[in-house]
């Protein structure tokens, strides 16, 4: 007997979702928990909702209003935002014009500054820290954005250039030859030829360095502090974490706001991922 | 419009290996030229030392009548078409078209205007908004030369550009591309490894062994005075039948030891070859086209074809309907054009039956009655025949 296809696969697709139901457990019972009202989230567990679910008194936006207003959410997020943009855009921005020369530009020692930059990969941040750190108080910069910026571009910078080179090395050299040919320098191929065909590889790129600075507690931590005028998202929560730590209401809906955000970057840019630009260049 | 001299140019790379030597080619104003060899000849090295892309180690180029050996590529005035087109993915086909003009800075409504002419004479116009991914193989093509003639240059350098296309279109594009260069007149330089676009394309065909000008001249002398026995074996397909052999009799009636047979050579392939007298006794090339040997039970039919027959048995045969490619056993030695020391041992490697014996190639007429493993008598036009020094390659003529 010859099975339908979708008979055939039942077993597969139930795997899948009880994997996936499983994985994302917790996650709904911290989003089901910084919903419900205080004295809930202390008595019962979240899943008790799911026996009255349009029960209005089960339900609750206090919670957010409470961290985004009084407990300064607001302002972290933004300080998050300050620190993550300059911090995303730099070292892409430089990386770029680093994997475009290594790649295609021949100048002396070339080889050995991209294996340089590439050794620096197994550099452990930690190990950097406190030099670091001494050389900022001796330039003002410690407690500072720019301060913050420089470090995370720094931190970025050797495995954004060996990611994007590994990409723009690939690109096909004849396009670059018929642009030269042309009359394009160096600079016009950069701009009109690679930035545009290397966007998959800009784009993944930007999603991991976003994640990353979002996510940071250590680098924000040592190099901007905890005040509360600059101190990022993940430094706050932190903070609270350990002023409110049997508040469970206020913690878990301060976890979905530092959560928003890298979510909607990540649905906004995914098709980046998918999209293959080369496409129609050369025959494939 | 101007012509292109390349005179004693050599390429060494930096690893010391020597991709051309001594190359002189004058290239007229107008003319298409076709650089064709086997892979490594140094076909691509001399076009793209044209092009710029390459540096010139040794010798003068010119373009027109300057001199353009340190000449950045873009004011050599030349335009190249590459073998996987090149074309820019994320840009229109006008903008692809128009994109050497943008970087020459010419004006937004010249570039339309250039761009729209371009497309009309390629046949386009209907195409410009598209990026080149929409487009068919040919298209992809004909975009690729609307980026070379926008630019009006003063030489096109073509490299392998049908080489991507398949059997069908690469035929049609052949005829567009040679009627094209013949409505611009624009000197163009091609380079291929198929020596039917060159013999078809080409005003003359610059035929490149290991880095080294074999002969350069119009296709059908290239077919008819080969000279040398790597020109003889490399032009023609099915290739010429290349027997080494001891050339006997007298110079009144000159003979070659087939095997066992002997073949009586026609007096009038001895005409203009004075030096063959020196080879009586001696090893010698004897070159014989597929389509000079025929099928002698035909004879009635074809009694034009003078010469002698030998007989021997079919190996193999192929029925193109036009004509019938025989594969025949002879136990002689076949001179191989290819080069161990160069092309490895594998190379060298020549087709044999169980026994041992060379198999040679004839094309007779399909009306022939040869059958597959039967014997069959062949007759040799030997009046045709081509004659090399085997130990210089060159061909004996005077």
């Amino acid at each position: 007997m010859v099975l339908p296809r979708f008979l055939k696969r039942t077993p597969l697709h139930v795997a899948v979702i009880v994997i996936v139901a499983l994985w994302s457990l917790p996650t709904t019972g911290l989003l089901i928990s910084s919903f419900r009202p205080q004295n809930d989230v202390v008595t019962s567990g979240w899943w008790t909702v799911v026996e009255h679910p349009f029960e209005g008194s089960n339900w609750t936006i206090k919670n957010y209003s409470r961290v985004l207003e009084s407990d300064g959410l607001w302002r972290a997020l933004a300080n998050s935002v300050v620190v993550t943009l300059p911090a995303t855009i730099i070292p892409i921005t430089i990386a770029a014009f680093a994997a475009y020369a290594f790649a295609w530009m021949k100048f002396p020692g070339r080889r050995m500054l991209f294996g340089g930059v590439v050794m620096l990969l197994v550099v452990p941040i930690q190990m950097t820290l406190v030099p670091l750190l001494r050389m900022y108080s001796g330039l003002n910069l410690s407690g500072t954005y720019v301060g913050t910026w420089l470090a995370h571009a720094t931190f970025g910078l050797p495995l954004a250039v060996y990611l994007l080179y590994n990409y723009i090395s690939s690109l096909p050299s004849e396009i670059m030859e018929s642009a030269y040919l042309d009359g394009a320098s160096h600079y016009d191929i950069f701009r009109r030829l690679v930035l545009p065909l290397s966007a998959p590889a800009l784009a993944s790129f930007a999603i991991f360095q976003f994640l990353w600075v979002w996510n940071d507690l250590l680098v924000s931590l040592v190099f901007l502090g905890t005040d509360s005028e600059v101190a990022t998202l993940t430094a706050t929560l932190n903070e609270l974490v350990g002023s409110k730590g049997e508040k469970w209401h206020i913690l878990t809906a301060g976890a979905f706001v530092s959560m928003a955000v890298p979510v909607g970057v990540f649905l906004g840019m995914q098709r980046f991922f998918v999209r293959g630009m080369l496409a129609g260049s050369v025959k494939g | 419009m101007a012509g292109v001299v390349l005179k004693d140019v050599n390429k060494v790379y930096p690893n010391g290996y020597q991709a051309i030597t001594d190359l002189n080619l004058e290239i007229a104003d107008g003319e298409f030229l076709v650089l064709v060899g086997p892979s490594g000849c140094g076909k691509s090295t001399a076009l793209r030392m044209v092009a710029g892309l390459e540096e010139i180690t040794g010798g003068e180029l010119s373009i027109g009548d300057r001199i353009v050996n340190d000449v950045h590529p873009k004011d050599r005035d030349i335009a190249m078409v590459f073998q996987n087109y090149a074309l820019y993915p994320h840009m229109s086909v006008a903008d692809n078209i128009g994109f050497p003009l943008k970087l020459a800075k010419v004006p937004k409504s010249q570039i339309r205007a250039r761009v729209a002419k371009a497309a009309s004479i390629l046949d386009l116009t209907d195409q410009l908004d598209k990026k080149p991914g929409n487009l068919s193989g040919g298209q992809r093509q004909r975009v690729a030369m609307g980026r070379a003639i926008v630019r009006q240059p003063k030489a096109f350098l073509m490299d392998e550009p049908l080489s991507n296309l398949d059997a069908k279109l690469r035929v049609q594009m052949r005829a567009e591309i040679a009627s094209l260069q013949k409505d611009l007149g624009v000197t163009t330089v091609y380079v291929t490894h198929d020596q039917v676009e060159a013999m078809t394309m080409g005003d003359r065909v610059a035929v490149m062994k290991r880095g080294f000008l074999q002969q350069a001249d119009t296709p059908q002398n290239l077919y008819d005075k080969p000279a040398n026995v790597f020109v003889a074996g490399f032009i023609g397909s099915p290739s010429m039948n290349l027997f080494l052999v001891k050339l006997g009799g007298t110079i009144e009636a000159p003979t070659i030891e087939l095997g066992d047979q002997t073949l009586q050579v026609d007096p009038s392939a001895l005409e203009g070859r004075s030096e063959l007298t020196d080879f009586i006794g001696k090893d010698i090339v004897a070159g014989v086209r597929p389509e000079d040997i025929s099928d002698a039970g035909l004879a009635d039919e074809d009694e034009r074809s003078p010469g002698e027959t030998i007989t021997t048995t079919v190996h193999l045969m192929e029925s193109l309907g036009s004509e019938i490619i025989v594969h025949f056993p002879l136990p002689v030695e076949s001179f191989s054009i290819m080069d161990a020391e160069f092309e490895g041992e594998d190379a060298l490697e020549v087709a044999t039956d169980s026994i041992g014996r060379t198999i040679y190639v004839a094309r007779v007429s399909p009306r022939s009655q040869a059958r597959l493993g039967e014997s069959i008598s062949l007759r040799f036009d030997t009046g045709r025949m081509h004659f090399f020094d085997p130990s210089t390659g060159l061909a004996i003529r005077d």
